[in-house]
Protein backbone atom coordinates (compact mmCIF):
# COMPACT_ATOMS: atom_id res chain seq x y z
CA UNK A 1 0.00 0.00 0.00
CA UNK A 2 1.66 2.96 -0.54
CA UNK A 3 -0.50 5.30 1.61
CA UNK A 4 1.42 6.07 4.73
CA UNK A 5 -0.69 6.12 7.50
CA UNK A 6 0.68 7.80 10.86
CA UNK A 7 -0.55 8.80 13.60
CA UNK A 8 -3.64 7.25 14.89
CA UNK A 9 -4.25 4.13 17.02
CA UNK A 10 -7.90 3.56 15.54
CA UNK A 11 -9.09 1.22 13.26
CA UNK A 12 -10.72 1.11 10.38
CA UNK A 13 -8.77 3.27 7.50
CA UNK A 14 -9.00 0.32 4.64
CA UNK A 15 -12.63 0.10 4.74
CA UNK A 16 -13.21 3.51 4.57
CA UNK A 17 -10.92 4.61 2.43
CA UNK A 18 -11.95 2.00 0.19
CA UNK A 19 -15.48 2.44 0.16
CA UNK A 20 -14.74 6.25 -0.64
CA UNK A 21 -12.33 5.83 -3.61
CA UNK A 22 -14.62 3.50 -4.70
CA UNK A 23 -17.60 5.70 -4.27
CA UNK A 24 -15.79 8.93 -5.36
CA UNK A 25 -14.15 7.25 -8.44
CA UNK A 26 -17.74 5.78 -9.92
CA UNK A 27 -19.99 8.60 -9.17
CA UNK A 28 -17.85 11.31 -9.30
CA UNK A 29 -14.17 10.65 -11.61
CA UNK A 30 -15.02 8.22 -14.40
CA UNK A 31 -18.49 10.48 -15.19
CA UNK A 32 -16.26 13.73 -15.69
CA UNK A 33 -13.57 11.81 -17.46
CA UNK A 34 -16.09 11.47 -20.01
CA UNK A 35 -16.65 15.01 -20.17
CA UNK A 36 -12.90 15.54 -20.89
CA UNK A 37 -12.79 12.77 -23.15
CA UNK A 38 -15.96 12.98 -25.31
CA UNK A 39 -15.28 16.32 -26.87
CA UNK A 40 -12.10 15.18 -28.66
CA UNK A 41 -14.78 12.82 -31.05
CA UNK A 42 -14.69 15.93 -33.06
CA UNK A 43 -11.21 16.22 -33.58
CA UNK A 44 -9.10 18.66 -32.11
CA UNK A 45 -10.55 21.65 -35.20
CA UNK A 46 -13.58 20.88 -34.66
CA UNK A 47 -13.62 21.22 -30.57
CA UNK A 48 -12.45 24.74 -31.78
CA UNK A 49 -14.88 25.21 -34.23
CA UNK A 50 -17.50 23.95 -31.87
CA UNK A 51 -16.72 26.05 -29.12
CA UNK A 52 -16.71 29.32 -31.24
CA UNK A 53 -19.54 29.58 -32.72
CA UNK A 54 -20.28 33.14 -32.19
CA UNK A 55 -24.00 31.81 -30.70
CA UNK A 56 -21.54 29.74 -28.22
CA UNK A 57 -19.36 32.38 -27.17
CA UNK A 58 -22.00 34.94 -26.93
CA UNK A 59 -23.04 32.27 -24.26
CA UNK A 60 -20.03 32.09 -22.20
CA UNK A 61 -19.36 35.42 -22.45
CA UNK A 62 -23.01 36.20 -20.38
CA UNK A 63 -22.26 33.24 -18.04
CA UNK A 64 -18.97 34.60 -16.96
CA UNK A 65 -19.00 38.07 -17.23
CA UNK A 66 -22.61 38.16 -15.80
CA UNK A 67 -21.12 35.94 -12.88
CA UNK A 68 -17.90 38.37 -12.11
CA UNK A 69 -20.85 41.49 -12.26
CA UNK A 70 -22.67 39.61 -9.63
CA UNK A 71 -19.95 38.70 -7.97
CA UNK A 72 -18.57 42.56 -7.76
CA UNK A 73 -21.70 43.09 -6.59
CA UNK A 74 -21.82 41.06 -3.93
CA UNK A 75 -18.18 41.63 -2.91
CA UNK A 76 -19.22 45.27 -1.28
CA UNK A 77 -23.05 43.86 -0.32
CA UNK A 78 -21.89 40.43 1.34
CA UNK A 79 -18.95 43.18 2.83
CA UNK A 80 -21.66 45.16 4.24
CA UNK A 81 -23.94 42.19 6.01
CA UNK A 82 -20.80 40.13 7.06
CA UNK A 83 -19.69 43.51 9.17
CA UNK A 84 -23.10 44.07 10.29
CA UNK A 85 -23.82 40.50 11.89
CA UNK A 86 -20.54 40.40 13.59
CA UNK A 87 -19.93 43.25 14.62
CA UNK A 88 -23.77 44.80 15.66
CA UNK A 89 -26.54 43.70 17.73
CA UNK A 90 -29.93 44.62 16.66
CA UNK A 91 -33.62 43.54 16.98
CA UNK A 92 -34.16 40.25 14.33
CA UNK A 93 -30.21 39.63 13.72
CA UNK A 94 -30.66 35.92 14.15
CA UNK A 95 -33.78 36.18 11.97
CA UNK A 96 -31.66 37.92 9.41
CA UNK A 97 -28.91 35.43 9.90
CA UNK A 98 -30.75 32.76 8.78
CA UNK A 99 -31.88 34.44 5.73
CA UNK A 100 -28.73 34.77 4.53
CA UNK A 101 -28.51 30.84 4.05
CA UNK A 102 -32.03 31.09 2.27
CA UNK A 103 -30.38 30.73 -1.35
CA UNK A 104 -28.44 27.83 -0.13
CA UNK A 105 -31.72 25.87 0.64
CA UNK A 106 -34.36 27.12 -1.67
CA UNK A 107 -34.04 24.97 -4.81
CA UNK A 108 -32.83 26.89 -7.56
CA UNK A 109 -36.39 26.72 -9.94
CA UNK A 110 -38.25 27.58 -6.87
CA UNK A 111 -36.09 30.83 -6.81
CA UNK A 112 -35.78 31.16 -10.02
CA UNK A 113 -39.83 31.22 -10.82
CA UNK A 114 -39.93 33.81 -7.02
CA UNK A 115 -37.47 36.14 -9.03
CA UNK A 116 -39.37 36.26 -12.52
CA UNK A 117 -42.28 36.91 -10.59
CA UNK A 118 -40.95 39.57 -8.37
CA UNK A 119 -39.08 41.22 -11.42
CA UNK A 120 -41.67 40.82 -14.36
CA UNK A 121 -43.10 43.97 -15.43
CA UNK A 122 -46.25 43.47 -13.96
CA UNK A 123 -44.39 41.91 -10.28
CA UNK A 124 -43.75 43.57 -6.91
CA UNK A 125 -40.21 44.91 -8.23
CA UNK A 126 -40.61 45.14 -11.91
CA UNK A 127 -43.53 47.59 -12.08
CA UNK A 128 -41.52 49.98 -9.60
CA UNK A 129 -38.75 49.42 -11.93
CA UNK A 130 -40.29 50.12 -15.27
CA UNK A 131 -41.39 53.83 -15.19
CA UNK A 132 -37.69 54.29 -14.68
CA UNK A 133 -37.07 52.62 -17.64
CA UNK A 134 -35.19 49.67 -16.40
CA UNK A 135 -36.11 46.57 -17.80
CA UNK A 136 -34.89 42.94 -15.28
CA UNK A 137 -36.72 40.09 -16.16
CA UNK A 138 -36.08 38.31 -19.50
CA UNK A 139 -32.86 40.61 -19.89
CA UNK A 140 -29.27 39.98 -19.38
CA UNK A 141 -29.84 41.96 -16.14
CA UNK A 142 -32.11 39.28 -15.00
CA UNK A 143 -29.57 37.23 -15.62
CA UNK A 144 -26.75 39.16 -12.89
CA UNK A 145 -29.70 39.49 -11.07
CA UNK A 146 -30.32 36.10 -10.03
CA UNK A 147 -26.60 34.97 -10.10
CA UNK A 148 -26.32 37.83 -6.89
CA UNK A 149 -29.21 35.59 -5.62
CA UNK A 150 -27.04 32.92 -5.69
CA UNK A 151 -23.88 34.27 -4.88
CA UNK A 152 -24.28 36.56 -2.14
CA UNK A 153 -24.23 33.78 0.58
CA UNK A 154 -20.53 32.86 -0.68
CA UNK A 155 -19.48 35.71 0.37
CA UNK A 156 -21.26 36.52 3.45
CA UNK A 157 -19.81 33.15 4.96
CA UNK A 158 -16.45 33.54 3.71
CA UNK A 159 -16.06 36.77 5.27
CA UNK A 160 -18.30 36.40 8.66
CA UNK A 161 -15.31 34.53 10.36
CA UNK A 162 -12.16 36.54 8.62
CA UNK A 163 -14.27 39.79 10.32
CA UNK A 164 -14.62 38.02 13.64
CA UNK A 165 -10.93 37.21 14.03
CA UNK A 166 -9.82 40.97 12.83
CA UNK A 167 -6.99 41.65 15.79
CA UNK A 168 -8.70 44.73 17.79
CA UNK A 169 -5.54 45.25 19.04
CA UNK A 170 -4.60 46.54 15.35
CA UNK A 171 -7.39 48.66 15.43
CA UNK A 172 -7.18 50.12 18.84
CA UNK A 173 -3.59 50.96 18.12
CA UNK A 174 -4.18 52.88 15.15
CA UNK A 175 -6.74 55.12 17.37
CA UNK A 176 -4.21 55.44 20.21
CA UNK A 177 -1.70 57.05 17.35
CA UNK A 178 -4.56 59.20 16.33
CA UNK A 179 -6.64 57.89 13.10
CA UNK A 180 -10.00 58.80 12.41
CA UNK A 181 -12.30 55.92 11.96
CA UNK A 182 -12.45 56.39 8.23
CA UNK A 183 -8.92 55.90 8.18
CA UNK A 184 -8.66 52.39 10.25
CA UNK A 185 -11.42 50.91 7.95
CA UNK A 186 -8.84 52.13 4.71
CA UNK A 187 -5.96 51.49 5.85
CA UNK A 188 -6.09 48.54 9.08
CA UNK A 189 -9.43 46.72 8.34
CA UNK A 190 -9.61 46.70 4.57
CA UNK A 191 -6.24 45.41 3.81
CA UNK A 192 -6.69 42.92 6.23
CA UNK A 193 -10.12 41.85 4.51
CA UNK A 194 -8.52 41.68 1.14
CA UNK A 195 -7.91 37.38 0.68
CA UNK A 196 -10.95 37.11 2.40
CA UNK A 197 -12.74 39.46 -0.26
CA UNK A 198 -10.94 37.37 -3.00
CA UNK A 199 -11.86 34.10 -1.92
CA UNK A 200 -15.66 34.75 -1.74
CA UNK A 201 -15.25 36.84 -5.03
CA UNK A 202 -14.19 33.76 -6.29
CA UNK A 203 -16.91 31.29 -4.47
CA UNK A 204 -19.58 33.45 -5.66
CA UNK A 205 -18.23 33.43 -9.25
CA UNK A 206 -17.91 29.73 -9.41
CA UNK A 207 -21.48 29.72 -8.14
CA UNK A 208 -23.00 32.12 -10.82
CA UNK A 209 -20.81 30.58 -13.78
CA UNK A 210 -22.37 27.50 -13.41
CA UNK A 211 -25.79 28.24 -12.55
CA UNK A 212 -29.26 26.55 -14.08
CA UNK A 213 -32.62 26.65 -12.61
CA UNK A 214 -32.95 30.36 -11.29
CA UNK A 215 -31.57 31.95 -13.76
CA UNK A 216 -33.47 30.23 -16.88
CA UNK A 217 -36.88 31.48 -16.01
CA UNK A 218 -35.92 35.50 -15.61
CA UNK A 219 -33.43 35.31 -18.65
CA UNK A 220 -35.74 34.80 -21.52
CA UNK A 221 -33.06 32.70 -23.36
CA UNK A 222 -32.54 34.92 -26.21
CA UNK A 223 -30.02 33.68 -28.56
CA UNK A 224 -26.99 35.53 -28.59
CA UNK A 225 -28.54 37.77 -26.15
CA UNK A 226 -29.76 36.08 -22.70
CA UNK A 227 -29.03 32.34 -23.03
CA UNK A 228 -26.68 31.04 -20.66
CA UNK A 229 -23.93 28.78 -21.55
CA UNK A 230 -25.42 25.78 -19.16
CA UNK A 231 -28.90 26.24 -21.42
CA UNK A 232 -26.41 25.73 -24.72
CA UNK A 233 -25.18 22.13 -23.36
CA UNK A 234 -29.15 21.21 -22.68
CA UNK A 235 -30.07 22.17 -26.49
CA UNK A 236 -27.26 20.60 -27.89
CA UNK A 237 -27.92 17.29 -26.02
CA UNK A 238 -31.30 17.38 -26.93
CA UNK A 239 -30.09 17.94 -30.78
CA UNK A 240 -28.38 14.60 -29.80
CA UNK A 241 -24.96 16.75 -30.14
CA UNK A 242 -23.14 15.18 -27.59
CA UNK A 243 -19.53 16.26 -28.40
CA UNK A 244 -20.59 19.45 -29.24
CA UNK A 245 -22.08 19.83 -25.80
CA UNK A 246 -19.41 18.23 -23.51
CA UNK A 247 -17.10 20.95 -25.55
CA UNK A 248 -19.01 23.89 -24.34
CA UNK A 249 -18.66 21.86 -20.44
CA UNK A 250 -15.37 21.37 -20.74
CA UNK A 251 -14.13 24.86 -21.19
CA UNK A 252 -17.10 25.91 -18.80
CA UNK A 253 -14.90 23.68 -16.30
CA UNK A 254 -11.24 24.83 -17.53
CA UNK A 255 -11.97 28.47 -17.56
CA UNK A 256 -13.76 27.81 -14.11
CA UNK A 257 -10.97 26.40 -12.56
CA UNK A 258 -8.20 28.42 -14.42
CA UNK A 259 -10.10 31.70 -12.22
CA UNK A 260 -10.03 29.53 -8.99
CA UNK A 261 -6.62 28.75 -9.16
CA UNK A 262 -5.60 32.39 -10.09
CA UNK A 263 -7.52 33.72 -7.50
CA UNK A 264 -6.00 31.04 -4.93
CA UNK A 265 -2.66 32.31 -6.39
CA UNK A 266 -3.56 36.06 -5.01
CA UNK A 267 -5.10 35.30 -2.20
CA UNK A 268 -2.02 33.26 -0.90
CA UNK A 269 0.64 36.36 -2.16
CA UNK A 270 -1.43 38.78 -0.67
CA UNK A 271 -1.98 37.00 2.85
CA UNK A 272 1.90 36.05 3.31
CA UNK A 273 2.34 39.58 2.70
CA UNK A 274 1.70 40.67 4.95
CA UNK B 1 -8.33 56.34 23.31
CA UNK B 2 -10.92 57.65 21.02
CA UNK B 3 -14.10 55.52 21.10
CA UNK B 4 -15.38 56.52 18.01
CA UNK B 5 -11.90 55.63 16.17
CA UNK B 6 -12.26 51.92 17.15
CA UNK B 7 -16.23 51.96 16.44
CA UNK B 8 -18.68 53.65 14.14
CA UNK B 9 -20.72 56.35 15.53
CA UNK B 10 -24.13 55.52 16.50
CA UNK B 11 -25.73 57.06 13.23
CA UNK B 12 -23.27 55.41 10.78
CA UNK B 13 -24.03 51.94 12.84
CA UNK B 14 -27.94 52.41 12.29
CA UNK B 15 -27.63 53.71 8.31
CA UNK B 16 -25.73 50.48 8.12
CA UNK B 17 -28.36 48.32 10.18
CA UNK B 18 -31.05 49.31 8.16
CA UNK B 19 -29.36 49.42 4.36
CA UNK B 20 -28.41 45.88 5.08
CA UNK B 21 -31.94 44.88 6.53
CA UNK B 22 -32.95 46.45 4.04
CA UNK B 23 -31.17 44.51 1.02
CA UNK B 24 -31.63 41.15 2.73
CA UNK B 25 -35.13 41.68 2.42
CA UNK B 26 -35.37 43.10 -1.28
CA UNK B 27 -33.02 40.46 -2.19
CA UNK B 28 -33.77 37.27 0.01
CA UNK B 29 -36.95 37.38 1.95
CA UNK B 30 -39.46 39.11 -1.19
CA UNK B 31 -38.72 35.91 -3.11
CA UNK B 32 -39.45 33.36 -0.92
CA UNK B 33 -42.83 35.38 0.30
CA UNK B 34 -43.54 35.67 -3.66
CA UNK B 35 -43.97 31.57 -3.74
CA UNK B 36 -46.81 31.69 -1.41
CA UNK B 37 -48.34 34.37 -2.09
CA UNK B 38 -48.80 33.61 -5.80
CA UNK B 39 -49.45 30.06 -4.72
CA UNK B 40 -52.31 31.43 -2.63
CA UNK B 41 -53.64 33.71 -5.00
CA UNK B 42 -57.31 31.33 -5.22
CA UNK B 43 -56.76 30.40 -1.30
CA UNK B 44 -55.88 27.33 -0.25
CA UNK B 45 -58.63 25.06 -2.34
CA UNK B 46 -56.60 26.28 -5.32
CA UNK B 47 -53.47 24.88 -3.60
CA UNK B 48 -55.01 21.67 -2.30
CA UNK B 49 -56.81 21.15 -5.59
CA UNK B 50 -53.17 21.85 -7.53
CA UNK B 51 -51.21 19.22 -5.24
CA UNK B 52 -54.24 16.77 -5.78
CA UNK B 53 -53.34 16.83 -9.48
CA UNK B 54 -52.32 12.98 -10.93
CA UNK B 55 -49.37 14.64 -12.27
CA UNK B 56 -48.04 16.23 -9.37
CA UNK B 57 -48.94 13.58 -6.91
CA UNK B 58 -46.52 11.53 -9.22
CA UNK B 59 -43.95 14.34 -9.22
CA UNK B 60 -43.97 14.18 -5.33
CA UNK B 61 -43.92 10.63 -5.35
CA UNK B 62 -40.67 10.47 -7.29
CA UNK B 63 -39.21 13.30 -5.98
CA UNK B 64 -39.38 10.96 -2.38
CA UNK B 65 -38.32 8.01 -4.05
CA UNK B 66 -35.03 9.65 -5.55
CA UNK B 67 -34.21 10.90 -2.15
CA UNK B 68 -35.07 7.60 -0.51
CA UNK B 69 -32.26 6.20 -2.34
CA UNK B 70 -29.59 8.83 -3.03
CA UNK B 71 -29.10 10.23 0.59
CA UNK B 72 -28.78 6.70 2.86
CA UNK B 73 -26.21 6.40 0.45
CA UNK B 74 -24.35 9.65 0.39
CA UNK B 75 -24.73 9.38 4.19
CA UNK B 76 -23.15 5.99 4.46
CA UNK B 77 -20.24 7.37 1.81
CA UNK B 78 -19.95 10.80 3.74
CA UNK B 79 -19.34 9.20 7.32
CA UNK B 80 -16.55 6.47 5.50
CA UNK B 81 -15.07 9.76 3.86
CA UNK B 82 -15.08 11.33 7.05
CA UNK B 83 -14.17 8.86 9.11
CA UNK B 84 -10.76 8.71 6.85
CA UNK B 85 -10.12 12.67 6.71
CA UNK B 86 -10.19 13.55 9.98
CA UNK B 87 -9.03 10.18 11.78
CA UNK B 88 -6.21 9.55 10.03
CA UNK B 89 -3.29 11.25 8.54
CA UNK B 90 -2.06 10.24 4.59
CA UNK B 91 -0.80 10.76 1.90
CA UNK B 92 -3.21 12.20 -0.84
CA UNK B 93 -5.53 13.52 2.16
CA UNK B 94 -6.05 17.03 0.49
CA UNK B 95 -6.25 15.53 -2.87
CA UNK B 96 -9.29 13.45 -1.43
CA UNK B 97 -11.15 16.16 -0.06
CA UNK B 98 -10.65 18.27 -2.98
CA UNK B 99 -12.39 15.49 -4.97
CA UNK B 100 -14.86 15.09 -2.42
CA UNK B 101 -15.55 18.74 -2.85
CA UNK B 102 -15.53 18.74 -6.66
CA UNK B 103 -18.91 18.27 -7.35
CA UNK B 104 -19.86 21.87 -5.51
CA UNK B 105 -18.04 23.70 -8.47
CA UNK B 106 -19.51 21.56 -10.96
CA UNK B 107 -22.40 23.35 -12.76
CA UNK B 108 -25.39 21.06 -12.18
CA UNK B 109 -26.00 20.73 -16.04
CA UNK B 110 -22.67 19.23 -16.42
CA UNK B 111 -23.25 17.31 -13.37
CA UNK B 112 -26.35 15.73 -15.58
CA UNK B 113 -24.56 15.90 -18.77
CA UNK B 114 -22.10 13.20 -18.04
CA UNK B 115 -24.34 10.47 -17.40
CA UNK B 116 -25.92 11.13 -20.40
CA UNK B 117 -22.42 11.56 -22.34
CA UNK B 118 -21.94 7.78 -20.21
CA UNK B 119 -25.49 6.22 -20.44
CA UNK B 120 -27.14 8.27 -23.33
CA UNK B 121 -28.57 6.47 -26.60
CA UNK B 122 -24.95 7.23 -27.85
CA UNK B 123 -23.37 7.36 -24.87
CA UNK B 124 -19.80 5.00 -24.09
CA UNK B 125 -22.28 2.33 -22.63
CA UNK B 126 -25.53 3.29 -24.43
CA UNK B 127 -25.71 0.15 -27.35
CA UNK B 128 -24.58 -2.39 -24.77
CA UNK B 129 -27.60 -0.79 -22.51
CA UNK B 130 -29.80 -0.90 -24.96
CA UNK B 131 -29.40 -4.78 -26.09
CA UNK B 132 -29.87 -5.64 -22.80
CA UNK B 133 -32.86 -3.30 -22.79
CA UNK B 134 -32.11 -1.32 -19.91
CA UNK B 135 -32.92 2.34 -19.59
CA UNK B 136 -30.86 4.65 -16.84
CA UNK B 137 -31.17 7.62 -19.13
CA UNK B 138 -34.64 9.13 -19.28
CA UNK B 139 -36.00 6.91 -16.08
CA UNK B 140 -35.22 6.63 -12.44
CA UNK B 141 -31.73 5.70 -11.90
CA UNK B 142 -30.53 8.44 -14.15
CA UNK B 143 -32.37 10.58 -11.70
CA UNK B 144 -31.08 9.00 -8.73
CA UNK B 145 -27.39 9.15 -10.23
CA UNK B 146 -27.37 12.92 -11.36
CA UNK B 147 -28.32 13.23 -8.01
CA UNK B 148 -25.70 11.50 -5.87
CA UNK B 149 -23.50 13.08 -8.10
CA UNK B 150 -24.42 16.67 -6.46
CA UNK B 151 -25.51 15.61 -3.16
CA UNK B 152 -22.13 13.89 -2.35
CA UNK B 153 -20.16 16.43 -0.47
CA UNK B 154 -22.99 17.37 2.03
CA UNK B 155 -22.46 14.85 4.31
CA UNK B 156 -18.71 14.44 4.47
CA UNK B 157 -18.53 18.60 4.04
CA UNK B 158 -20.48 19.01 7.90
CA UNK B 159 -18.76 16.04 9.63
CA UNK B 160 -15.45 16.63 8.83
CA UNK B 161 -15.17 20.08 10.47
CA UNK B 162 -17.20 18.36 13.43
CA UNK B 163 -14.96 15.43 13.88
CA UNK B 164 -11.75 17.16 13.48
CA UNK B 165 -12.72 19.49 16.41
CA UNK B 166 -13.98 17.03 18.51
CA UNK B 167 -10.79 15.11 18.20
CA UNK B 168 -10.54 11.04 18.81
CA UNK B 169 -9.28 10.78 22.49
CA UNK B 170 -12.96 9.35 23.18
CA UNK B 171 -12.26 6.62 20.62
CA UNK B 172 -9.02 5.55 21.55
CA UNK B 173 -10.36 5.18 25.07
CA UNK B 174 -13.35 2.60 23.91
CA UNK B 175 -10.78 0.38 21.94
CA UNK B 176 -8.44 0.39 24.99
CA UNK B 177 -11.33 -0.80 27.53
CA UNK B 178 -11.29 -3.50 24.51
CA UNK B 179 -14.54 -1.88 22.29
CA UNK B 180 -14.23 -3.49 18.80
CA UNK B 181 -14.76 -1.34 15.79
CA UNK B 182 -18.75 -1.39 15.47
CA UNK B 183 -19.31 -0.91 19.12
CA UNK B 184 -16.61 2.53 19.26
CA UNK B 185 -18.80 3.71 16.28
CA UNK B 186 -22.18 2.63 17.67
CA UNK B 187 -21.69 3.46 21.43
CA UNK B 188 -19.11 6.54 20.97
CA UNK B 189 -18.61 8.21 17.28
CA UNK B 190 -22.75 8.08 16.41
CA UNK B 191 -23.67 9.50 19.40
CA UNK B 192 -20.94 12.11 19.53
CA UNK B 193 -21.57 13.45 15.87
CA UNK B 194 -25.42 12.79 16.30
CA UNK B 195 -26.57 15.76 15.33
CA UNK B 196 -23.91 16.84 12.73
CA UNK B 197 -24.44 14.04 10.94
CA UNK B 198 -28.66 14.67 11.32
CA UNK B 199 -27.89 18.39 9.62
CA UNK B 200 -25.86 16.49 6.73
CA UNK B 201 -28.30 14.66 6.08
CA UNK B 202 -30.92 17.10 6.20
CA UNK B 203 -29.06 19.36 3.82
CA UNK B 204 -28.17 16.23 1.61
CA UNK B 205 -32.06 15.61 1.50
CA UNK B 206 -32.93 19.41 0.71
CA UNK B 207 -30.44 19.37 -2.10
CA UNK B 208 -31.58 15.88 -3.21
CA UNK B 209 -35.47 17.29 -3.43
CA UNK B 210 -34.70 20.28 -4.88
CA UNK B 211 -32.15 20.01 -7.77
CA UNK B 212 -33.13 20.84 -10.79
CA UNK B 213 -29.97 21.40 -13.48
CA UNK B 214 -28.77 18.16 -13.12
CA UNK B 215 -32.32 16.07 -13.38
CA UNK B 216 -33.44 18.82 -16.35
CA UNK B 217 -30.89 16.90 -18.43
CA UNK B 218 -31.17 13.69 -17.70
CA UNK B 219 -35.21 13.29 -17.18
CA UNK B 220 -36.72 13.43 -20.68
CA UNK B 221 -39.76 15.44 -19.09
CA UNK B 222 -42.22 12.35 -19.58
CA UNK B 223 -45.15 14.04 -17.66
CA UNK B 224 -46.25 11.37 -14.58
CA UNK B 225 -43.23 9.36 -15.37
CA UNK B 226 -40.31 11.20 -14.60
CA UNK B 227 -40.70 14.62 -13.55
CA UNK B 228 -39.53 15.10 -10.29
CA UNK B 229 -40.97 18.26 -8.57
CA UNK B 230 -38.47 20.95 -9.47
CA UNK B 231 -39.37 19.84 -13.08
CA UNK B 232 -42.91 19.63 -12.57
CA UNK B 233 -42.44 23.34 -11.82
CA UNK B 234 -40.82 24.47 -14.66
CA UNK B 235 -43.56 22.79 -16.40
CA UNK B 236 -46.98 24.18 -14.82
CA UNK B 237 -44.57 27.52 -14.87
CA UNK B 238 -44.19 27.13 -18.99
CA UNK B 239 -48.01 26.27 -19.10
CA UNK B 240 -48.72 29.51 -17.56
CA UNK B 241 -50.33 27.64 -14.62
CA UNK B 242 -48.99 29.71 -12.27
CA UNK B 243 -50.64 28.26 -9.15
CA UNK B 244 -50.11 24.95 -10.06
CA UNK B 245 -46.31 25.94 -10.70
CA UNK B 246 -46.04 28.21 -7.34
CA UNK B 247 -47.77 25.20 -4.74
CA UNK B 248 -45.49 22.82 -5.70
CA UNK B 249 -42.66 25.38 -5.18
CA UNK B 250 -44.23 26.52 -2.28
CA UNK B 251 -43.77 22.95 -0.60
CA UNK B 252 -40.20 22.92 -1.89
CA UNK B 253 -40.08 26.32 -0.70
CA UNK B 254 -41.19 24.71 3.09
CA UNK B 255 -38.54 22.20 3.33
CA UNK B 256 -36.13 24.64 2.74
CA UNK B 257 -37.57 26.50 5.70
CA UNK B 258 -37.04 23.41 8.04
CA UNK B 259 -34.02 23.08 6.87
CA UNK B 260 -33.07 26.61 7.91
CA UNK B 261 -35.04 26.23 11.17
CA UNK B 262 -33.04 23.22 12.03
CA UNK B 263 -29.85 24.56 11.11
CA UNK B 264 -30.62 27.68 13.13
CA UNK B 265 -31.83 25.11 16.28
CA UNK B 266 -28.48 23.69 15.98
CA UNK B 267 -26.36 26.23 16.11
CA UNK B 268 -28.02 27.58 19.33
CA UNK B 269 -27.62 24.03 20.79
CA UNK B 270 -23.96 23.82 19.88
CA UNK B 271 -23.15 27.54 21.27
CA UNK B 272 -24.78 26.64 24.62
CA UNK B 273 -23.05 23.31 24.90
CA UNK B 274 -19.98 24.82 23.98
CA UNK B 275 -20.72 27.94 26.40
CA UNK B 276 -21.56 25.60 29.15
CA UNK B 277 -18.06 24.02 29.21
CA UNK B 278 -16.16 27.18 29.12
Amino acid sequence: MILAVRRSALPGFKPAFGVTLLWLSLIVLLPLVALVIRPWELGISGVWASVTEPRVLAALRLSFGGAAVAALFNVPFGLLVAWVMVRYQFPGRNLADSLIDMPLALPTAVAGIALTALFAPKGWIGSLLLPLGVKVAYTPLGVIIAMIFVGLPFVVRTLEPIVMDLPAEAEEAAATLGATRGQIMRRVVLPALVPGLLAGFGAALARGVGEYGSVIFIAGNMPMISEIAPLLIVIRLEQLDYAGAAAVGMVMLLVSFAILMLLNMLEHRMSRGR
Amino acid sequence: MNRSATQESRSVQAVLIVLTIGLLVAFLLLPLVVVFTQALKDGLAGVLDALSQPDALAAIRLTLLVAAISVPLNAACGLAAAWCVSRFQFRGRNLLITLIELPFSVSPVISGLVWVLLFGASGWFGPFLSQHGIRIIFAVPGLVLATVFVTFPYVARTLIPLMEQQGSAEEEAALTLGAGLWQMLWHVTLPNIGWGLLYGVLLCNARAMGEFGAVAVVSGHIRGQTMTMPLQVEALFNDYDWIGAFSIAGLLALLALVTLVFKAILEWRLERRSGGLL
